[in-house]
Parts: C-alpha cells; structure tokens; sequence
C-alpha cells in the first residue's frame, strides 16, 4: 500500500515539474497533495490528513487562477516552461536527493512503542494554546498583517488605473 | 433501523466464517456499505429530481411534470431516457483528458462526503473522530472539479461560470465553517455521532438558531443552487461551467449536484435538528417503534424540500451583491456567533460550579 501511494506522489510530482501546460501541472500538484495526505493516514494522522487537503489541495484552486491570469500565452503549451539552467538544476537537485538519503537512512531513529493516539485534535489544540501560544499567536498577527497588506496594494492598484 | 446493521454483522460473520481474515472482511464491508450509499444516492436523485420539477410546477403554476403519468412519475423515465441517449459530444478545442475526469471527480468528491454521514445509530461507513472536518475537507475540493470542467470546455461561458464557482465557493466556504464551529463547541467533539447525541435534550436549532440561519444560507451558495446560482445562470452564462457537457457526463453533472445537496441537508439534519433522535423524545407513538432512520428521513426530507422551495420563490443576485453579503455580512454574524457562544458556555459553567 505504501508503495503505490509512493509511486503515485512521486510520479504525479515529476509530471508537475515536467509538464508544459500549467494547468495540468497544477492538477498534477493536487494528486501530490492527495498523496501526502493518503500517507497521513496510514501514519495514522487522520487530523493532519484532512488539513492537508482542506489547505492545500483546496488552495489549487486558486493556484490556478493566479498561474493564469500571470502567464499570459497564446498557447496552452507553452505556459510552464524550462530555463536554460534546467542541467545545472537537475544537478542540485540531484545531490539534494542523495544528501537527504544519506541523512535518513544513517540517522538513529527512535521508535516509540506506545499506541498511536485516537484522538489527535484535542491533544494539538492543547498544545497550541498553552506550550506554543506565542509561537501561534505571532502567526496569526503575521497572517493579518500579511492579509492588510495584499489588501491595500491590491486597491492603491486600483486606484492608479 | 436495527435490521440493516444486523444484516451488516451477519454478512461480516459469514464472511469471516468462510475463511477470510478479520481485516479483509472489514475491506468487504465497506465496499459493501459504500455501494449501499452509492444506491442511496442515486434513489434520491431520481426522486429529488422529480421533486424538483414537480416542486417547480406546484410553485409557479407549471404544466407539463405534474401531470405525465400517476404523480408526474413519467417525467422521471423521459429525462433518463433522453439523457442516455444523448450523443457524447467532445468540443474539438477542449482539453480532452481533464475534460472527460472533471465530471467524474465532482462526482466523486460528493460521494465522499457521505462517509462520515450517520443514517443511524451505528449507520455510517466510518465514524471518524473528525468527522465534520473531514466534511468540510471533501467539501471543499469541489471547487477545483468546477474549475476543471469550466477551463477544459475551451468556452468564454464555462471559463466564466467556473470562475464565477471559484469565487463564490471559496467566500461562502468561511461562514460555513464558522457556522459548524458553534455546534462543535457546544459539543467539544468533531465525531458526528458524539454532536447528535449532544442534543438528546435539545436540538442545536434552538442555541444555534443564527448558526443554523448562516449554514443555510452558505450551503445554498456552495451548491450553486438559486438564488445563488449565478455559476451557471442560465440567462447570462446559459449553463455556466457545464455547458459543453451531454449526455451521461452532463447527468454526471447533475447527479453531483444534487448529491451535494442531499449531504448539505444530512449535514444541517445532524449538526442542528438532531440527527436520527425523535423529537420531544417520541421514540414510541401508540405503541409503535420508529426507527432513528425514519426520523433522520423525514427530517432529510423537510430539508431537501426547503432547499427546492428557496429555488422556486427567490430571484438571483447580483454578482457584487452576493460577495458583498457573503463577506460583509455573513462573516461578522457567524464570527459574532462564535463569540456569543463562547461566552455562553463560560457563563453557563460558572453557573453550574
């Protein structure tokens, strides 16, 4: 099971990055999204799982949007296209790879012998809101920021046309 | 309903009693529950459908739906007939491949929904401890099938009507949410079967009646349904998104719709009417004991029938007015929700300490 979850995260992954057309790539990314979250659940984080695809297999939507109203092209084949880097890039990525394989096959995992907990919401929801409210707290201020920002340059844009 | 889940355990036990394991016996049954759901919904469909029109006809004084056949029951069998045999049209220009998935995977992510859903007690595929979460999941990711179908067709209508989705999907999408979050904390759990027994004394309408009115009023808007229908408003966009689509992919479509419309309604029937509890308590008229699957049906039922009543007696908005109402009014009032709920629970705590 895990293994055709895996084949289908990667394989849907490299189409993205290799397809032309931004919108398949876009659709692509989706079944990634899908297939993180699948392995979610057999890590048994059903919690996390859902997350993921309310989040980001949800924000695909407007992904695409976005990709295009800014690739303004002619043609749908030509919306996602390589820079003249991609052999350079393909190294990097490449080291990368073997780099973090090395990392995770050579790093002393613990493995705890406990059950998996069944109820995973409220034990994250307790933990946000005593050990790391700080931290949570300081990410929403940053998000409403972030949130004031868009909308005040999107209508000084407004204005000017 | 208690015959059905008996019936479910005896098939598990003969299966597991011709020599298959515990968990591919599990794997059985919930091929077996999904393909019981799978013809739930395609029952309701025939009948929403003909509810629908004969609905239509009762409220604006139609002439043909009630009349074709005993109880207009011959207006089923022509639209099915006439929808099979339509010819499988493929617009040359289109993008083939995500057209021919976009139908499907609306479809799919309907269905999806009813997982979670508990027809009664201990009737409900998986009784997920995140159950409304995992609703609001599925539910979301109906947005992108629109878009699909709307992009793929290659048509200036489609592309409009599925952006028209995106937009009004995505704003509708938060008061929905927040509208749930009121129930869930009364609850202080997202298991669908723990939030109706949470209202064995009194039904979440009452407490959560703004909620309630929020959730409505944003479920319309995620169906697409009039007034908020302006996805596929016939007299700007003709069909919107779907409007290259025939024949089985266009009843793909439909199918989708109003299986979407039968969760939203199961949905408010859980979370605020009490899911499968009788009211006032009335689990025995005269002697008689009424399945929880008879009530959660009847009150399936009112539901799906307001929904067909909104439909018939209300006009469109306007595209700005809807956003409008959507941010500027439904928003505040469900965050407002939130907080009033919160306060009630704390006072209502100190009290009973």
């Amino acid at each position: 099971m895990f293994w055709i979850i895996a084949v289908i995260t990667l394989g849907s992954a490299l189409m993205m990055v290799l397809n032309r057309n931004i919108f398949h790539s876009a659709l692509f990314m989706v079944v990634t999204f899908i297939g993180v979250a699948a392995t979610y659940v057999m890590l048994q984080a059903d919690f996390l799982a859902a997350v993921q695809i309310l989040v980001y297999a949800g924000a695909i939507t407007i992904f695409i949007v976005f990709g295009i109203m800014l690739t303004v092209r002619g043609n749908m084949k030509q919306t996602n296209l390589f820079s003249k880097n991609a052999a350079a890039a393909g190294l990097v990525s490449l080291v990368l790879i073997l780099i973090n394989a090395y990392m995770a096959v050579n790093t002393n995992w613990s493995i705890s012998s406990a059950e998996p907990p069944t109820e995973t919401v409220g034990q994250i929801s307790e933990l946000m809101l005593t050990k790391y409210v700080i931290p949570f707290e300081v990410a929403a201020i940053l998000l409403t920021v972030a949130l004031l920002g868009a909308i005040v340059i999107a209508k000084e844009v407004k204005k000017t046309s | 309903m208690q015959i059905l889940i008996n019936l479910a355990n005896g098939i598990r036990s003969w299966l597991e009693g011709m020599g298959l394991s515990a968990a591919s016996a599990e794997v059985i049954m919930s091929a077996v529950g999904a393909l019981a759901v799978v013809i739930f919904i395609l029952t309701h469909v025939i009948i929403l459908i003909l509810a629908e029109r004969r609905v239509a006809a009762f409220i604006q004084i139609r002439k043909g739906p009630n009349r074709l056949g005993p109880l207009g029951i011959g207006q089923v069998i022509a639209d099915v007939v006439k929808t099979l045999s339509k010819e499988d049209i493929i617009p040359a220009a289109a993008d083939k491949f995500v057209f021919k998935i976009a139908s499907t995977t609306l479809f799919a992510t309907a269905l999806l929904t009813f997982a979670v859903i508990p027809f009664s007690k201990g009737m409900v595929i998986q009784d997920l401890n995140i159950g409304i979460f995992y609703f609001i999941a599925m539910a979301s990711t109906g947005t992108l099938s629109i878009l699909m179908a709307g992009w793929a067709s290659n048509n200036k209508y489609a592309l409009i009507g599925g952006m028209r989705a995106v937009a009004q999907m995505i704003s509708y999408e938060i008061p929905m949410v927040f509208s749930i979050l009121g129930v869930v904390m009364l609850t202080g759990s997202l298991k669908m079967s723990d939030i109706v027994l949470a209202q064995k004394n009194m039904w979440f309408i009452v407490p959560q009646f703004i909620a309630f009115v929020v959730y409505y009023v944003a479920a319309t808007a995620e169906l697409n349904r009039a007034p908020f229908d302006l996805a596929e408003g016939e007299q700007e966009l003709i069909a919107g998104y779907f409007i290259e689509y025939s024949g089985i992919r266009w009843a793909l479509f439909m199918m989708a719709e109003y299986a979407s419309m039968v969760a939203a309604s199961a949905i408010a029937t859980t979370l605020f009417l009490g899911g499968w509890l009788a009211p006032f308590g009335l689990d025995t008229i005269f002697g008689v004991t009424i399945p929880g699957f008879v009530w959660f049906m009847i009150k399936l039922y009112f539901m799906l029938f307001t929904f067909l009543w909104v439909r018939w007696t209300f006009p469109r908005l306007r595209v700005d007015h809807l956003m409008h109402f959507g941010w500027k009014f439904l928003i505040p009032v469900s965050l407002a929700n939130i907080l009033v709920t919160g306060i009630g629970i704390y006072v209502y705590q100190r009290i009973i300490s």
